[in-house]
């Protein structure tokens, strides 16, 4: 009940294969699973995850029996759920836009449903057509209705789901290399870059590619190789000069796309990355992968593992939250003692690290830096 | 001083000991009394200036004189205290504190979060539906096929045999070049559950793939210390046709889970206690040793083995989801040196 009470409060929420939605709070160091029917079943492994309309209430679980569920933060508990049938394969893109739903699936059928709570499955608003072996499709976050997508053989498409059936931008495949044999396409992953109509993909033969739809191109405009293992997620940091990639063995670079190079790793990871997000304005990213654990990176001053949290299934998919103050608000008065008690058991019955009050902004950063230096595990938590 | 230079010289020993430490004052501090020089050893707190310490003595001979002193004076102290130590638990007699334990790297471990709780409903769930479930429901029975690099010589050929002894229901097959990715389909359609692929460099088996085949994790292993069956000491006569028990030791963290089941799911659930065949796979600081014994009760509580068959050692080097595929698949977990084994205490299996 504290943490569904609690569950505003949590900075990451995580999918797993088992089909639980993990809430992790980083200031309590508590970790909280949630079950639309009370017992993980692997039918609704989580595939996808999105934010819902309203700001960060609301989430919406993209599950592998083809329906999205609905969690509300602030209630701390599944409220409904839509079914999406159509097309083969799990779910490999979420968005939200107006009162709208976008869902992709593995077989390339994109669909715009009506978004209402009931059970009977509505006729989808539209549907597009986008190709098979779809790996990702993504939502531009300063246009909501432009829909990218990308997938294995499946070029590079933008569309725009408020205008005409044909994509607005169709990527061109690369050259032939330099044994004019035809270079094969593998969209694992798309971020819109902000300011500007450019699109990142990271590709599954780790390749990170910049497309630019303003110019008369349609290759990419920049090319960046990195590892020798497919990358598997992407995310842009919050200076949106660089973007930060995982590769399947757990691997991450954050590469510069400006300059098409390395600016350096994190280290930490032991299994292939399936989730990374970073947050809007701290240099902090989230990433999860199939190695079960969540771990927190501080990407700059200086670059370093600040969590780890071990959740005992595979993960794959995360959102990290982008509010700005990441302490817990003060209760309401009426609930404030029954909380204290409640957090009181809670720090009693934490084993060890639970000391240390985490910063809030950057002047005791340097204090803290020495005392985290200190410390074995920073903060581990189990669910 | 040439007088001194020759005793220690020709000496070295312990019968120049006193006078050595007589003379070491002189030579460090000039300003001691030389009259000491006879028979007298200074103590060797007062004689010594603060701060000197034997690695500050350039002459090899001489440093290496007072080290070995220092030496048997340590041994000495440690015997002494030890002796003492001993007559009072016997003066004390049942009353005698118990004896301490050792600290060993196995019991200095670093607390492992992911070690699995027995009653743990989500790490249950979890073992209950992967990919061994079926294994597990008894749904399915092992058959395995056993196969090695391309061109294996005369110790790895002994080694699949000897196993294929070893593991019930398994089948080795020459490898004629053919590209795993190509053999799995096949093994798939003819209903093998698991693929063993023993890898061999230099004419000796340094490594084993083990490969879950509808759909289920492949492991890589380092080999090492491979041992025939003509190579073991005192060994028994030839393994029978009884299904053996397995005995699975130590894998307590979630990886070492994952990798218990998968050698659990080589052999089938029933075995035959008739056969008094077992095999064992024992982890340790993340080392897992596999011998096969036969063994016998010789009364209630004390039992005979006879160690049969290969043995070998295996260290886990990557955990794949899915069937093989290096390039491509995504690994659940990945052994990196640089990072992973930085502590002397911490283990992942």
């Amino acid at each position: 009940m504290a943490a569904a009470a609690g569950a505003r409060w949590n900075h990451v929420w995580v999918g797993t294969e088992t089909g639980i939605l993990k809430g992790v709070n980083l200031q309590r160091k508590q970790a909280a699973n949630f079950t639309a029917a009370g017992q993980p079943r692997r039918e609704e492994a989580v595939s996808a995850l999105c934010w819902g309309a309203g700001g960060e209430t609301q989430i919406l679980v993209g599950c592998a029996d083809r329906t999205v569920r609905f969690f509300s933060t602030e209630e701390g508990r599944f409220q409904g759920q839509k079914h999406c049938p159509g097309g083969e394969g799990t779910f490999r893109g979420l968005a939200q836009v107006d009162s709208t739903l976008i869902t992709c699936v593995d077989s390339g059928i994109v669909r715009v449903w009506r978004e209402n709570d009931k059970e009977a499955s509505s006729d989808p608003l539209l549907e597009l057509s986008v190709g098979p072996g779809v790996c990702r499709m993504r939502q531009d976050p300063a246009h909501p209705h432009m829909v990218a997508t990308g997938g294995k053989e499946n070029a590079l498409k933008v569309w725009d789901l408020q205008g005409s059936e044909e994509p607005v931008f169709r990527a061109k495949n690369v050259r032939n290399d330099w044994l004019d044999l035809r270079v094969p396409i593998w969209d694992q992953d798309i971020q819109f870059l902000p300011e500007s109509q450019k699109l990142v993909t990271c590709t599954g033969y780790h390749q990170v590619r910049v497309y630019d739809p303003a110019s008369p191109q349609r290759r990419p405009v920049l090319e960046v190789t990195y590892g020798e293992y497919p990358l598997m997620a992407m995310t842009l940091t919050p200076g949106g000069n660089s973007v930060i990639v995982g590769n399947t063995h757990g691997q991450l670079a954050e590469i510069d796309l400006r300059q098409g190079c390395l600016l350096g790793c994190l280290k930490g990871l032991a299994g292939s990355v399936r989730g990374l997000q970073c947050h809007p304005s701290k240099p902090l990213l989230a990433s999860c992968g199939l190695d079960r654990v969540l771990r927190i990176h501080r990407i700059q001053n200086p670059r370093g593992l600040e969590h780890k949290v071990y959740l005992k299934s595979q993960l794959n998919c995360l959102l990290l939250s982008g509010r700005d103050n990441w302490e817990d608000e003060p209760q309401e008065a009426k609930k404030a003692p029954p909380e204290d008690t409640e957090t009181d058991e809670l720090w009693a019955s934490l084993e060890a690290a639970a000391k240390r009050t985490l910063p809030d902004s950057e002047h005791t950063q340097g204090a803290l830096q020495t005392r985290r230096r200190k410390k074995q595990r920073p903060g581990s938590t189990s669910a | 001083m040439a007088k001194a230079g020759g005793k220690s010289g020709g000496g070295g020993k312990k019968g120049l000991k006193r006078k050595a430490s007589a003379e070491e004052p002189q030579e460090a501090a000039a300003a001691e009394d030389g009259a000491t020089e006879s028979g007298v050893p200074p103590p060797k707190s007062a004689a010594f200036p603060p701060g000197f310490s034997i690695s500050e003595i350039k002459n090899k001979q001489r440093r290496h004189l007072m080290f070995t002193r220092w030496k048997q004076q340590q041994r000495k102290e440690k015997l002494a205290i030890k002796k003492k130590l001993k007559k009072e638990r016997e003066a004390l007699g049942d009353k005698a504190p118990p004896k301490p334990v050792p600290k060993t790297i196995d019991n200095q471990r670093v607390y492992d979060e992911t070690i699995v709780d027995p009653n743990d409903e989500e790490v249950a769930y979890d073992e209950a539906t992967d990919e061994f479930a079926s294994y597990f429901n008894r749904q399915t029975s092992p058959k395995i096929l056993i196969t090695t690099s391309d061109r294996p010589h005369g110790r790895t050929v002994r080694l699949c045999e000897q196993l294929s002894t070893v593991i019930p229901n398994s089948h080795v097959y020459y490898r004629r070049g053919l590209a795993l990715k190509k053999i799995i389909p096949q093994c798939i359609s003819r209903d093998f559950t698991d693929l063993i692929v023993i890898n061999e460099d230099r004419k000796i088996p340094n490594g084993l793939i083990l490969s879950h085949l509808p759909s289920g994790p492949t492991a890589h292993f380092k080999m090492s210390s491979v041992r025939l069956r003509k190579e073991i000491k005192r060994r028994g006569k030839d393994p029978t046709e009884h299904i053996p028990e397995v005995i699975l030791n130590n894998f307590t963290t979630r990886l070492g889970h994952s990798i218990g089941r998968m050698f659990a799911s080589l052999f089938p659930h029933n075995p035959q206690f008739i056969g008094r065949q077992v095999a064992t796979f024992h982890n340790q600081r993340d080392y897992i040793f596999f011998r096969f014994h036969r063994y016998i009760f010789k009364s209630e509580k004390k039992v005979g083995i006879q160690e049969l068959g290969p043995r070998f050692t295996l260290k886990l080097r990557s955990l794949q989801k899915g069937t093989f595929d290096s390039k491509y698949g995504e690994y659940e977990w990945v052994h990196k040196p640089r990072e992973m084994d930085t502590s002397r205490r911490k283990f992942h299996l």
